[in-house]
């Protein structure tokens, strides 16, 4: 089977930190990763590989820089990377972005099957999986907790708030990955050495002859981003510090009791 | 496209079992003031095989009007179905924005609507406003895990579609006396629109314990507890206090708790009258899902911790000897 | 510290510090506790190959460079020195082979550890510690098969190997040109495991005797030729010691990334640790120390890679290195004060770890008469 894997390069945000005088983020250092939860795809996908047989292709859309991402999707066992690149589909929001590689996947197509993690940490929209199943016209089956491949069907555990739907659909379809489907494997130090030869090939505009322009890049993106700030939440509230802990509680409940929570 | 063919806001009340979820309600009482505004009108849309509780309970929460679709292919959410339905009805009906509760089901219904609908979708968002400039809807959502937040306008496309964390508002209070428009629609779906095939439904257990999003009192716990043997002692003060317990995602990811305890940005926003970290640093991601309780009670070790600065009730001290004392003392009170 | 680092070194080094911070930290201090031996956590290092780093490509290796490999092991050792250790030897016991050039043996050994199985390099015995002229396992031809009689003692990974590199006299009457190398698979009988010891520090690993009794192995299990031992022996100490120098330089910058994460945290007289110029001038002293050991571990990688002699120069390395792990974690514990004497900060487990470098791979005085023998020659 043929599986393609879609992932994004995203700043660890655990990471970042906040100018405590400007109040703008600081960026410098703050070392890029590949999405946590796109991990999970590939290693889902690496998994049906090695049960079914077949091929795994990752594909992201940035720029050039997330190649290294790529890269260490290769060493975790992908078998080709395509870098979807071009200052047309810049400034893209989630719509634009899931059109594109919708696009790509069409034109890298046919695929059995499209993972995805489940939402980036950098952005946290969780939509770009479900647009681009919708952009394609194919079954999404997100949230997946577990996946089951049997012929043309494939079978899901999909993850909901009350607790856990099976669901089936025939392929292609899409699915999307959260942390408890699995646990990404460490690449070896001699996949990792293979990785830094690999052929990463890049997808352009003119790779994409059917693709509607419109919907593309900023132009095509319906949402734009008004203003964006860094919240201030710091609360002047009381620390205590020292003392023993029976007078620290007793401290503490008289608080909470004027307050009328105890 | 005409936009001002499009009028009035729409909150996709979401139900499990035909009972409304809490975001769908939430979601009505911040639609309500938002229409108020506008001087438009708030519907609620609702598909189940049986809408009465649910628009009941739309129209206390705020909606003047409920869309009623009534079938057994809405009895388990299905993105497609759903989605084709909720299109037919923005076709129909013209709304000038939708809010849906960020749940799976309503980020799934969110995307693969705006899709179809060719419409923007701000994702996630925990504040919703009127753009003074423009009238649209100012779409307030946290990005790179809550230090930055990001207002987004949909301007040329309609509906402006979100997808809202719940917990982002508080439920107001229901007003049963308030009076509105029950309509029932009915769709004929396409044979197309039948992907995906529903074959069984598996209840979370709860073994009695208080979920997280319901509770008045959660006590939660992180690094700082060094192992997870020690959550007994978070426990036993959060059913003291007849509270739930929560965990940061330093605890989850160690797994010494289920990630249905997670509190933060990649877990739950919660809003409880009273939040107890207990050896949690309150790293921005933390922060983002908890810092709308009322009051926050910190104990850590660490006096620079972050959480500090978000605190009400701050105690820098050994949780080891703190939280037990608390609990002692608490039963102390509570037998008196 | 890593200004000459490539791309590709750094995102290595990254590689291992994820493994060593998610899978190693997290069980270091109740194994150093328990002596408990992390199997579990040993078998996925295993699968990432970091036992075979610097084995060539086609015998399963990674193939990397040897000043790459000790840049991994210093970064690995940082999460627990005595876990760095265990590895390391398989990649020792693998050296000794490959100096063979017997191309069979070096298969036979590569499909051993391929699958994820421990290898001993076995040398020291009770009598012969850094004077492996006094060895007394003896192996004697039996028409196609050697026969091993002997005991070795303080051998790492000695009670878990899947393979044992074996030093016996095969001539008593040539003195160190009478030792010979052997592989003795870990399932042939007569092979065993004596107790395993209760070390002060590097806990997570496993040392112990390894008694061997009318042990028979194939004749091709010879290493290299007969007599050829004590040259592999001692090449392949080369060798160790840089790692040994490594595994120290990993102790000593943990320690001083503790005692920095303490300085800052931990307030004295109104301000905190770090902005009073006594612990200052510690940490600087410490700083000094652990970056001139680092770059000298990774030039002797150089050497290594370049073909150049080396032997001083691994003298030094190892002997430079461990002084300053030892002098920097004794400092460390000084400036955690009472937390630094408890168990409940990592720091007294780094001082107890540092030790073991100033001891094997030859004693810091063996070091120092190999480096003064090339000196005054």
């Amino acid at each position: 089977m043929r599986i393609a894997v879609c992932i994004k390069q995203v700043p660890d945000t655990s990471e970042i930190k906040i100018d405590p005088v400007k109040h703008t983020l600081i960026r410098d250092g703050v070392p890029a990763i590949v999405n946590p939860y796109d991990k999970n795809a590939v290693e889902a996908a690496v998994q049906l590989k090695e049960k079914h047989g077949g091929e795994v292709v990752v594909i992201t859309m940035g720029l050039p820089s997330a190649k290294k991402a790529l890269k260490e999707c290769i060493s975790l066992g992908c078998d080709k990377a395509y870098l979807v690149t071009d200052r047309a589909f810049g400034g893209a929001d989630t719509y634009a972005t899931s059109y594109t590689l919708a696009s790509t996947i069409e034109k890298l197509g046919p695929f059995d099957l499209i993972l995805c993690g489940k939402q980036a940490i950098d952005g946290d929209t969780g939509q770009t999986g479900s647009s681009m199943s919708a952009h394609l016209g194919i079954p999404q089956l997100t949230y997946a907790l577990g996946i089951e491949v049997n012929g043309e069907k494939v079978k899901v555990q999909r993850e909901v708030e009350e607790g856990t739907m099976v669901l089936e659909a025939s392929m292609p379809a899409l699915i999307t990955v959260g942390k408890d489907i699995n646990v990404p494997r460490y690449p070896s130090i001699r996949s990792k050495i293979d990785s830094y030869q690999a052929e990463i090939e890049e997808i352009h505009l003119d790779n994409l002859p059917n693709i509607d322009t419109s919907k593309i890049g900023l132009k095509g993106s319906p949402t734009r981003v008004k203003k964006s700030f860094t919240p201030d939440k710091t609360k002047n509230g009381v620390k205590i510090s020292g003392g023993g802990s029976t007078t620290v509680v007793n401290g503490l409940l008289q608080y909470l009791g004027e307050k009328g929570l105890v | 496209m005409e936009l001002n063919d499009y009028k009035n806001i729409w909150v996709y009340v979401e139900t499990f079992e035909n009972k409304p979820k809490n975001v769908g309600l939430e979601l009505l009482g911040q639609a309500r003031n938002l229409a108020d505004q506008l001087n438009e009108k708030v519907a609620a849309v609702i598909m189940c095989t049986d809408g009465t509780e649910a628009a009941k309970e739309s129209i206390a929460y705020g909606a003047d009007e409920v869309y009623v679709l009534e079938s057994e292919e809405y009895a388990y959410f299905d993105a497609e179905i759903q989605s084709y339905t909720l299109v037919e009805l923005i076709e129909k009906y013209k709304p000038s924005a939708i809010f849906i509760g960020a749940t799976n089901n309503g980020r799934d219904l969110g995307s693969r609507t705006a899709v179809k609908e060719h419409t923007g979708l701000t994702a996630d968002c925990t504040g919703l406003a009127i753009d003074e400039e423009s009238n649209n809807i100012a779409y307030t959502r946290p990005a790179f895990g809550g230090n930055l937040m990001a207002t987004i306008l949909c301007a040329d496309a309609r509906p402006q579609m979100g997808t809202v964390r719940p917990g982002a508002f508080k439920k107001g209070q229901p007003d049963y006396s308030r009076k509105g428009d029950i309509i029932k629609e009915h769709f004929l779906l396409p044979p197309e629109t039948n992907m995906v095939k529903f074959l069984e439904f598996i209840k979370a257990q709860t073994n009695g314990e208080i979920a997280i999003e319901d509770a008045d009192i959660i006590v939660s716990g992180g690094r700082g507890l060094k192992d997870g043997k020690n959550f007994a002692l978070i426990e036993e003060l959060a059913q003291t206090l007849g509270g739930a317990v929560g965990a940061s995602r330093a605890a989850v990811d160690a797994g010494w708790i289920s990630h249905i305890h997670q509190v933060g940005q990649t877990g739950k926003t919660i809003n409880p009258k009273l939040y107890i970290a207990c050896g949690i640093s309150g790293a921005i991601q933390h922060q983002a899902g908890m810092n709308g309780s009322d009051v926050i009670v910190a104990i850590n070790t660490d006096p620079n911790a972050p959480i500090f600065d978000i605190a009400d009730y701050g105690i820098v001290g050994n949780l080891f000897e703190i939280v037990p004392t608390l609990t002692k003392e608490i039963k102390k009170i509570k037998e008196k | 510290m890593n200004k000459l680092l490539t791309e590709e070194q750094l995102d290595l080094i990254n590689l291992v510090a994820e493994f060593g911070k998610k899978e190693v930290e997290p069980i270091a201090a109740e194994c150093d506790r328990s002596g408990k031996f992390p199997w579990d956590t040993y078998q996925k290092a295993f699968d990432m190959g970091l036992h075979m780093m610097d084995i060539p490509y086609e015998l399963g290796g990674a193939g990397i460079d040897f000043e790459t490999s000790l840049i991994l092991t210093e970064e690995l050792a940082k999460y627990d020195s005595g876990f760095a250790t265990s590895v390391g030897a398989v990649g020792l016991a693998a050296k000794a082979v490959l100096m063979g050039k017997d191309p069979k043996l070096i298969k036979k050994f590569a499909d051993i550890v391929g699958e994820g199985k421990f290898a001993a390099f076995c040398l020291t015995e009770p009598n012969a510690g850094s004077d492996a002229s006094a060895t007394k396992t003896t192996a004697v031809l039996d028409k196609d098969e050697w026969v091993l009689n002997g005991r070795k003692c303080f051998i790492t990974n000695g009670g878990v190997s899947g393979v044992y590199i074996v030093f016996a006299m095969t001539d008593f009457s040539k003195g160190t040109r009478g030792i010979s190398a052997f592989l003795v698979e870990g399932d042939r009988e007569g092979l065993s495991a004596g107790k395993e010891e209760d070390k002060l520090g590097i806990r997570l690993s496993n040392t112990s005797d390894v008694v061997l009794e009318n042990v028979r192995i194939p004749k091709e299990n010879l290493i290299g030729k007969e007599g050829m031992g004590f040259p592999i022996a001692m090449l392949t100490l080369d060798r160790a010691r840089p790692v040994a120098g490594a595994a120290a330089v990993g102790v000593a910058q943990r320690a001083i990334d503790e005692c920095v994460k303490y300085m800052k945290q931990r307030k004295t007289f109104g301000k905190p640790l770090a902005k009073h110029q006594a612990l200052q001038f510690k940490i600087a002293d410490m700083e000094m120390q652990c970056e001139v050991a680092r770059q000298y571990v990774r030039y002797v990688g150089k050497l290594v890679d370049n073909g150049k002699p080396y032997s001083e120069e691994a003298a030094i390395c190892k002997a430079f290195a461990s002084d300053a792990a030892m002098n920097i974690t004794v400092e460390a514990v000084q400036i955690l004060g009472g937390y630094g004497y408890s168990r409940e900060y990592p720091v007294e487990k780094l001082m107890r770890d540092a030790k073991i470098f100033q001891i094997f791979e030859g004693t810091n005085e063996i070091q120092r008469m190999v480096i003064a023998g090339q000196v005054l020659k």
